[in-house]
């Protein structure tokens, strides 16, 4: 079957913009203009002076001849692309697959959504009735490929449902239904292709000069010429107008390009009446988190990071994050990492959709539930969500593991574990005594050794002073010169009188002019 | 013995901890409960973490995993301000790659290897904040997957502790808390109350250098046992009793435990025997700790 698509243009679409966002240019005509070769030309015209005979492309002079009256104001540059990228980000909520066609369209793959919104005429009509109720001037179409919904959009419907007024919706094939939206709706089949064949060549997307030559050989529909041989039309007008029409026809296939990729994972919760309590919203979270969870289970998979997003009825958008230590599909686990987060969204007027897509999906075999859980180490599942629970509320920088580097300083010779998974590459040293506790950074201490590499005798600490009664060393643990430059380290484990137990370095040799300082690193248990 | 159930067979881990045995209820170290460990100086400390280690390597061997909360951020200070910020020159550019940088000493997990803990297989939370230390260790204390928890918490009051005992009569995980100089020594749920202090070592025969670490461990408190002092030293991966017993060593009650109401020996040893629940419950009634010879 094929597929159904939304075409929506927006004739004035940066004029409407800025009537919208400037009250005072309502009601007066008025023009954008753009500075090209030294004088200003008019980039769009809003209906008023549309009306008076002001296409764009006039310079500001010759428009203000004719309606010395009229506003200029300057045009934004990228304000279009802008606008239908932001537009197209809002049709989300209607359909997943939305994409823009500049410079005052866009196009939605609306395939199986419609029966959401209760069919293809109420999903139609609201979707051109809230961008209407917005401030837009809308056009709207539905068909079953891309170029018919476009020329229906542009040069379809009764007469007199271009510009100047709002058209009805219409069913073709279907007696009209006049509603009062600029909306049309094809069924598709047969009455497309009628349909099609009665508008006029420029409703195929092709380049002015191949309409140009049509109209001049007298083809003034795409009836007149659509069954013209095609080796014909190939030669006269290229490969362009046969793959227009093709597409029109749906011989073709045509591709849009979303501008937010659908996850592959990803569930929808459109909402009758927007949601505005917490129970609400942990209601929504829990089902959509449930069925996604389903899913996940089927297919042996787990999800990593989570993304719960709300769209709001004024059109804002909400997102809650959340990560995991380890590919899971545990309902229950997930909701507990959400909910902390849920009191920061603002519902607002209420949300009226709710999505919940996982971008990061790992395979997670499904495990047994066992009785009695034998293992206790880190590949437990318990572990992995009580961490998670712990970044969830802290953030990932408060947890820690650490594995062993191959570096000589002590203070290097350790590396945060990037997983929870993640093995030693290289075993654990035990050869060399180590402190149980390390200062992040040596401390300086005042000591009396004698010369040249003898413990100390003496040190004093924190203005205590230790009288070393039995001593280990040195060890020498050399800079790492291709890193820095300096002096080495020569360690000593040392024990006072009162039989505690430092690890004290000397840094560098004994000099003629200068004395070696010495540090306190740690203390031995 | 309220609370206290024999250990089934099979289920029982050897801390190899000699005569100490003797001092605890049904003659077994208690797992499953909460174990509070004081520390007055930078050396005790180190002392503590020794011989928990020790302990917590035992819970470790059949292959567990450990969650160890420390206290991180800049406000985790604990009053050891920097010393030597003026003498860094000499000692050039440090650390960077490694540990994060605080000013307060930290557990070393390439010592951990020395008392038989794997350190891969610890899990290492930072908190800035005491609340949030407490919330973590409870969390961690209801985890059953885990050998054990050691929380480097100074302070817990009553209500907190009891909430870390609950946690571990359902989930059996052990608890271990390291108070590192501790404000106020109020009465608390613990099991165990224990001090650890650094003991000068002995080489062996002849030999030059340090020996094994040897500590005096002071059991203050046990629920259902009776306290005493030991000395132990570490030494080829598991404890050895001294026989030589430094019993002398003053085992005082520290600063503001002396308070409580002093009761005396027989009957102290009565109360903990019978009402051991119903104290803990109510709260009301503090005992302290009687100065009491080893052996």
């Amino acid at each position: 079957m094929m597929g159904r698509f939304v075409t929506i243009w927006f004739p004035l679409l940066t004029t409407d913009w800025f009537a919208l966002r400037r009250p005072e240019l309502r009601g007066i005509p008025f023009v954008l203009a753009v500075k090209d070769h030294g004088r200003m030309v008019i980039s769009a015209a809003d209906r008023l002076a549309l009306g008076q005979g002001i296409p764009p492309g006039m310079p500001v002079a010759d428009a203000r001849a004719l309606l010395p009256e009229l506003q200029v104001v300057d045009d934004k540059p990228g304000l279009a692309a802008r606008l239908l990228t932001a537009l197209a980000e809002w049709c989300i909520r209607f359909t997943p697959i939305a994409g823009v066609d500049p410079p005052q369209g866009l196009v939605l793959d609306v395939s199986g959504c419609t029966h959401l919104w209760g069919g293809e005429e109420t999903y139609l009509k609201e979707i051109v009735t809230r961008l209407q109720t917005a401030g837009y001037a809308v056009r709207a179409a539905m068909a079953d490929t891309v170029g018919a919904a476009w020329a229906l959009t542009r040069y379809g419907g009764p007469a007199g449902a271009g510009l100047g007024g709002g058209g009805g919706l219409t069913i073709i094939g279907s007696g009209d239904r006049g509603m009062g939206v600029g909306a049309m709706i094809i069924r598709g089949g047969a009455e497309q292709g009628a349909t099609l064949l009665k508008l006029p060549p420029e409703a195929l997307r092709l380049e002015p000069e191949v309409v140009d030559r049509l109209h001049r050989l007298g083809l003034r529909t795409i009836g007149s010429f659509a069954g013209m041989q095609r080796s014909a039309l190939r030669r006269r007008f290229g490969p362009g107008l046969l793959l227009r029409l093709d597409q029109a026809l749906g011989l073709e296939a045509e591709t849009i390009e979303p501008v937010r990729m659908p996850a592959l994972y990803q569930e929808w919760l459109p909402c009758l009446e927007p949601i505005m309590t917490a129970t609400g919203i942990e209601i929504a979270l829990q089902r959509l988190l449930e069925t996604l969870c389903n899913r996940l289970q089927k297919e042996a998979k787990g999800l990593r990071s989570a993304i719960f997003s709300c769209y709001r009825v004024d059109g804002k958008q909400q997102q809650l994050t959340i990560g995991t230590n380890r590919a899971t599909h545990n309902t229950t686990h997930l909701v507990k990492l959400f909910e902390p987060q849920i009191a920061t969204i603002e519902p607002d007027l209420g949300i009226e959709l709710f999505t919940l897509e996982a971008p990061t999906v790992e395979d997670a075999p499904a495990v047994q539930e066992t009785l009695f859980s034998g293992s206790t180490g880190l590949d437990n599942s318990h572990i992995a969500e009580l961490l998670d629970k712990i970044t969830g509320r802290f953030g990932s920088g408060s947890i820690q593991r650490w594995l062993p580097d191959e570096r000589h300083w002590p203070e290097r010779s350790i590396k945060p574990a990037t997983s929870l998974q993640e093995k030693p590459t290289t075993p654990w040293r035990t050869d060399r005594p180590r402190p149980i506790h390390l200062l992040p950074r040596p401390e300086l201490i005042e000591v009396t050794a004698p010369i040249p590499d003898y413990p100390p005798m003496l040190f004093r600490y924190k203005d205590q002073l230790h009288t070393i009664a039995k001593a280990d060393g040195p060890e020498r643990i050399e800079r790492e010169w291709w890193l820095d430059q300096g002096p080495h380290r020569d360690y000593y484990t040392v024990e006072d009188e009162a039989g505690q137990r430092y690890w004290l370095f000397r840094s560098g040799h004994y000099t003629e002019e200068q004395k070696p300082q010495w540090f306190i690193h740690g203390f031995f248990a | 013995l309220q609370g206290f159930k024999p250990p089934k067979s099979g289920d029982v881990t050897d801390f190899g901890l000699g005569p100490m045995h003797a001092a605890f209820p049904n003659g077994h170290f208690p797992t499953g409960a909460v174990h509070e460990v004081l520390s007055s100086t930078a050396e005790g400390a180190a002392a503590s973490v020794g011989f928990i280690g020790g302990l917590v390597g035992a819970l470790m061997r059949g292959g567990g995993a450990v969650l160890w909360i420390g206290a991180g951020g800049v406000s985790g200070g604990g009053g050891m301000s920097m010393g030597g910020g003026g003498g860094m020159n000499g000692a050039g550019k440090l650390g960077g790659a490694g540990m994060a940088m605080g000013g307060r000493r930290r557990v070393f997990p390439m010592a951990l290897t020395n008392f038989g803990i794997e350190p891969d297989r610890v899990v290492f939370v930072e908190l800035a904040r005491q609340k949030d230390m407490l919330w973590v260790m409870e969390e961690a204390l209801k985890c059953e997957g885990l050998a054990a928890v050691i929380g480097e918490i100074p302070e817990i009051g009553f209500t907190a502790s009891r909430r870390l005992q609950l946690a571990v009569e359902k989930s059996r995980v052990t608890g271990f808390l390291l108070r590192d100089q501790p404000r106020s020594l109020g009465v608390n749920a613990c099991v165990a109350r224990w001090r650890v202090s650094p003991l000068a070592s002995e080489p062996e025969a002849g030999l030059p250098g340090v020996g094994f670490p040897r500590w005096n461990v002071e059991l203050l408190k046990i629920r259902n046992g009776r306290p005493g002092v030991w000395a132990f030293e570490w030494a080829g991966g598991r404890f050895r009793a001294l026989e030589e017993a430094v019993g002398v060593a003053e085992v005082s009650p520290m600063a503001g435990e002396s308070r409580g109401l002093r009761v005396g020996l027989a009957l102290a040893g009565g109360l903990e025997m019978s009402g051991a629940g119903a104290r803990l419950a109510s709260g009301a009634t503090k005992l302290s700790e009687e100065k009491r010879k080893a052996g």
